[in-house]
């Protein structure tokens, strides 16, 4: 069991080099449902029993991250017709290298914590920080709104996956109510974007602070 | 040489090792005729090639020196001998001593300085260019492939590649390390699609001197020479498959009968998956080569903090 989610969450590492090396926001957004996906099935990893609301929780979740989210933000970068990110302030290939950085040092500092015993084996804690960090590293490095807005979805995908050590502890509905939030904010901030192009012509967050009567 | 495996085994691994490269090829080439729609050459089409070429006659440039002719041979008997190192499914290899690894690395690092000594010596511009650029992503592919047999040293606690490469398939599968297996297997296939030029490095099709790096350091060979020089790169992905096969799918059978067509299905599953991979991706651009590089080894560098943790 250790194994199999150690595996998915490699996956979900490997998502997160992924979503910092790359400039087409397509293939964000794609990356960043493919997380969703990996996501949902965790809370059946961890669940060895069969019990009903994991796998509401998992549902939700592959439902919301793998395929509501992802189509909303792909009709929101329709409707604004943007490919690409302009190249941000620090550049791909150095936020990627911080990235990776920043997973070899949660992978260290998690040896350094004390876990409980069962939990000291996998790798939810690092991939948790690593997640975390990818989600801050978009929110600051990049440009374009929408892709602002990926980096919040990634942050609260790491905190999704800090939140699995706490399965038996934190009611689901905690989980849930969490879900909806970000769906609201997602949905909100798609809304704002599709707004903002129409107004202005460009999702470029730079120009936002600059705005006159 | 700790010990030979019975003889029908060695026979099946030379015999396939021989045989069945041009074969891959043949099904990497059907694949992306597939995804394009068209009906492809026949599947045995590289082995038509090759005896065609070997048929022909060799033009030799007046300003080539022995070197010239040495470059495919060497490539070639260097190839062939890293691939009596590997083992082939759950078979041992011929050839197994501690750290035959690191041969096994240098045989291909050898293989490439014939080739590209052979390029330098026609004294073609666009020859060099393609030397300068094999041996500048070599550089950079070779640490990936040496952190990957890392890990597997690590994790088998063994220094020769058949003792390393059977570790995943000596344990239960729900006890795998998957974690370090799937980032080294991440690794070595980004390795395996550089080693042997394939999408997204370079694309074996184009004919464009400018833009090709593999075949354009095989443009003055012609005949014999270039048929020697292509059977050596498929023999090359044919043993780098191999390689991989090892770590993304260490399933093995107790059925001895079932063992060896087990092998051949694999490495065809393998080959149709690179050719799904050249279908679906273009060719990155020159200078971002070896960001992909880079991240090979980065993929099999966690691979390694993830074994010592």
């Amino acid at each position: 069991m250790i194994s199999s989610i150690n595996a998915l969450l490699v996956v979900v590492l490997l998502l997160n080099l992924y979503l910092l090396g790359t400039s087409r926001i397509r293939a964000l957004i794609h990356g960043a449902a493919i997380q969703g996906i990996l996501l949902g099935c965790m809370p059946l990893l961890f669940y060895e029993r069969f019990a009903p609301l994991p796998i509401v929780i998992a549902l939700a979740t592959l439902v919301l991250k793998g395929s509501v989210i992802p189509g909303m933000l792909l009709k929101a970068l329709r409707d604004a017709q943007i490919k690409r990110e302009v190249e941000p302030l620090i550049g791909l290939v150095p936020t990627m290298l911080l990235g990776a950085l920043g997973t070899g040092a949660s992978i260290a500092f998690a040896t350094r914590l004390s876990l409980a015993p069962e939990h000291a084996e996998t790798l939810v804690v690092p991939a948790a920080f690593s997640t975390v960090l990818t989600g801050f590293l978009l929110l600051t490095s990049r440009i374009k709104a929408i892709s602002q807005v990926i980096g919040y979805l990634i942050l609260e995908n790491g905190i999704f996956i800090f939140g699995m050590l706490l399965l038996e502890a934190m009611p689901f509905v905690v989980e849930l109510g969490v879900l909806l939030d970000l769906f609201v904010g997602i949905f909100v901030v798609s809304i704002i974007i599709h707004h903002i192009s129409r107004e202005f012509a460009s999702l470029d967050t730079r120009r936002l602070t600059s705005l006159k009567e | 040489m700790n010990f030979l495996p019975d003889l029908f085994d060695l026979a099946m691994h030379v015999l396939l090792l021989l045989a069945m490269p041009p074969l891959l090829l043949g099904v990497i080439n059907k694949t992306k005729a597939w995804f394009g729609g068209r009906v492809g050459p026949p599947l045995l089409q590289p082995y038509y090639d090759l005896a065609k070429l070997m048929r022909k006659d060799v033009v030799l440039s007046a300003t080539t020196t022995w070197m010239f002719l040495a470059g495919p041979v060497v490539t070639l008997a260097a190839v062939v001998l890293a691939g009596l190192l590997v083992p082939l499914g759950r078979f041992d290899a011929p050839i197994c001593f501690n750290g035959d690894l690191i041969l096994f690395a240098y045989l291909f690092a050898l293989g490439r300085f014939f080739t590209t000594a052979a390029a330098l010596d026609t004294g073609s511009s666009f020859e060099g260019m393609g030397a300068s650029r094999e041996v500048t992503f070599a550089c950079l592919a070779e640490p990936a492939l040496f952190l990957a047999f890392l890990v597997l040293v690590k994790y088998s606690g063994a220094l020769s590649l058949t003792r390393m490469l059977h570790a995943p398939m000596a344990h239960e599968l729900s006890t795998l390390p998957f974690a370090p297996l799937i980032l080294v297997g991440a690794g070595l296939f980004i390795v395996l699609l550089a080693e042997n030029c394939r999408i997204p490095v370079d694309d074996p099709n184009t004919h464009l001197e400018l833009t090709m790096i593999h075949e354009v350091m095989v443009l003055d060979h012609s005949g014999p020479l270039l048929g020697l020089v292509l059977y050596g790169a498929a023999i090359k992905l044919f043993v780098l498959s191999a390689v991989l096969l090892h770590v993304i799918a260490p399933f093995t059978t107790d059925l001895a009968v079932a063992a060896w067509p087990l092998f051949a299905f694999e490495m065809l599953a393998l080959a149709a998956v690179i050719g799904v991979v050249e279908s679906v991706m273009a060719r990155l651009q020159m200078r971002h080569v070896p960001t992909l590089l880079v991240s090979a080894s980065l993929l099999c560098g966690f691979g390694f903090l993830l074994m010592l943790r």
